[in-house]
């Protein structure tokens, strides 16, 4: 069970992930920035703040051979709709089977729109995304309190031509594991 | 041009469109305002002149005095209804006093006099202040020229949150990031930004004072955090949680404390922005089937739904008298900013555009700012509410998005 072996090595990732993990203001080095205030009569200075970056890799073996089911993360949605197909069901499956084998692997799912329309409500169907993925997971067993689902709209698009054949690769949830994100 | 070398960072406003009875007003070069960085004359004249609500009188670059009763036949011979004319001259602590007097000059009298202190490098604040009360006397209408905007800017790989002043100059960075921020909202005050960042793979809402660059995170529970919105008294914000379920509406104190749900709904509801008088909450929800703009009472009580046009109405912006709402409508595929009457419920569509998003009232209500697309590149542009006057703010080789008007400032 090579899943079982890499299990801790993640978890050390993970720890020392959580100490670096930007949520709070307090423990950014705000980079120095011009201060063109100059006490003018209405202009108050603004600091430049640059968050930290994200974690590094966490090599999880099966997570990451391109021969395993479990290195295929993403689940494509069609226009307008929040269902899953099945074509992605062994996928789902797979992973499910995963977090349910590694009670201690956290997963983030980010639901993705397509670019059109108000960013805000695509956040809100982009949740609609995650939520299918998360339900699906325990559907078929995985545990709720291993998995997140949060959106990310049409923010982080993997595709940017104004086409259908893009805008359909950017309906999508994907799964990430702790250390990924 | 010393300006020009820093321009390129700046946003570049062009006018396209301009009010059916432009104020003609003639503004004279100030007296005295060569020993500065720059001259206010310029400040002034351009903001007027942007506004299209004013044609600024060509006057020539001979300065007149404060102390001198201008030349009324010339001036209103070459058409200008007004005449400003003002005087720098030294004050104590190595300050610099602005006096300046505006006139009617058909009527040959004073509609009104001001003096300001500043420094040297405050010459452009003081041209803002200065169109501000020209703008008041002549219109009725509180200016925005010392106002700020904040917005957007992605270039490859980075976003940054910008703050400028309300004619694109000076532009600041508030935070930078590689992951995207999103839905910026000014507190009343002014000194506060809430907005959406994705910096930690997620959508979690900031609260950030400019000034200090300190910021604390207003809401970051498990799923998706976004959409913040403050109360008008500056001690709430309102925000789209997924904790529970679906996007629905919350509040959290400004410093994250004391969540409490405010409505809810089997659907979505997201986008929710206070009345100015915050006696309601407007949002955008789909519990009808289609996306559609609603209103709840900001102190609980019924959802009111006001859109029914159309199969896509979303980000409901409350003028600042709360007569009318901006918001974007879905029409024929087209995303376009539209503004509705409250009271007869009619909407008028303001643009020409089709990737419109992001409404935002200037603090008087005279014009919208908004995010479009020209070319496949995001630009700000902003619309008056009748729809007359067009102005596009861009910024060389960037992608602009998700402006927000800041506050009159106090």
């Amino acid at each position: 069970m090579r899943h079982h072996l890499v299990v801790p090595a993640l978890l050390l990732a993970l720890l020392a992930g959580c100490s670096s993990t930007p949520m709070s203001g307090s423990d950014q080095t705000g980079a120095s920035v011009e201060d063109r205030s100059s006490g003018t009569v209405q202009t108050p200075g603004v600091q430049t703040v640059t968050p930290g970056q994200g974690l590094g890799d966490a090599g999880i073996a099966a997570l990451k051979d391109p021969n395993n089911i479990l290195s295929k993360r993403s689940v494509l949605f069609d226009y307008d709709s929040f269902t899953i197909r099945d074509e992605f069901k062994p996928l789902i499956q797979a992973h499910a089977r995963f977090l349910q084998a590694n009670p201690s692997m956290k997963m983030l799912v980010q639901g993705n729109t397509d670019e059109r329309g108000s960013r805000e409500y695509n956040i809100a169907l982009g949740q609609k995304r995650s939520d299918a993925v998360k339900k699906a997971l325990q559907l078929l067993g995985a545990p709720e309190a291993q998995i997140e689902s949060v959106s990310l709209g049409e923010e982080k698009p993997r595709c940017v031509e104004a086409s259908e054949a893009c805008w359909a690769q950017n309906r999508r949830g994907d799964m990430l594991y702790s250390g990924e994100f | 041009m010393a300006l020009a070398l820093v321009a390129r960072a700046q946003l570049a406003i062009e006018i396209s469109g301009a009010g059916a009875n432009r104020i003609p007003v003639a503004v004279a070069a100030f007296e005295g305002e060569n020993s500065l960085p720059g001259t206010i004359t310029e400040v002034v004249r351009g903001d007027l002149a942007r506004s299209g609500l004013f044609s600024v009188v060509e006057l020539g670059s001979q300065p007149m005095s404060v102390t001198a009763l201008p030349d009324f036949m010339d001036v209103r011979g070459r058409g200008a209804d007004a005449v400003l004319v003002g005087s720098v001259v030294p004050a104590d602590g190595g300050r610099l006093e602005v006096r300046f007097r505006l006139f009617d000059t058909q009527r040959q009298t004073e509609l009104g006099a001001l003096a300001l202190r500043m420094t040297a490098q405050q010459h452009r604040a003081t041209g803002h202040r200065i169109a501000d009360f020209v703008f008041e006397k002549l219109t009725g209408l509180k200016g925005v020229f010392s106002t700020r905007i904040a917005y957007v800017v992605k270039t490859a790989g980075r976003f940054q949150l910008q703050i400028a002043d309300a004619d694109g100059m000076n532009a600041q960075t508030a935070l930078a990031s590689r992951e995207p921020i999103i839905s910026p909202a000014w507190s009343p005050d002014g000194s506060k930004l809430a907005y959406v960042s994705f910096e930690a793979k997620k959508p979690v809402v900031y609260v950030h004072s400019l000034a200090t660059g300190l910021r604390n995170v207003a809401a970051n529970f498990k799923g998706s955090n976004s959409a913040p919105a403050w109360s008008p008294d500056g001690r709430l914000l309102a925000v789209v949680l997924t904790k529970d379920g679906q996007s629905q509406l919350y509040t959290v104190n400004a410093d994250g404390s004391g969540v409490r749900r405010i409505a809810s709904s089997s659907g979505i509801d997201t986008e929710p922005a206070w009345s100015a008088d915050g006696n309601w909450i407007y949002f955008t929800s789909d519990r009808g089937g289609s996306p559609q703009i609603y209103r709840i009472p900001a102190s609980g009580g019924g959802v009111e739904r006001i859109s029914f046009d159309g199969s896509y109405n979303v980000t409901p912006r409350p003028s600042p008298d709360g007569r009318t709402i901006a918001f974007v409508t879905r029409n024929s595929g087209r995303f376009q900013v539209a503004v509705m009457d409250l009271a007869s419920r009619q909407v008028q569509i303001l643009t020409d555009s089709s990737r419109d998003e992001s409404p935002s009232f200037a603090p008087n209500g005279q014009m919208i700012l908004y995010a479009t697309e020209v070319g496949g590149r995001g630009v700000l542009a902003a619309v008056s509410a009748d729809g007359r006057i067009k102005q596009r703010l861009s910024v060389q080789a960037a992608d602009v998005r998700e402006p927000a008007w800041g506050p009159l400032p106090r």
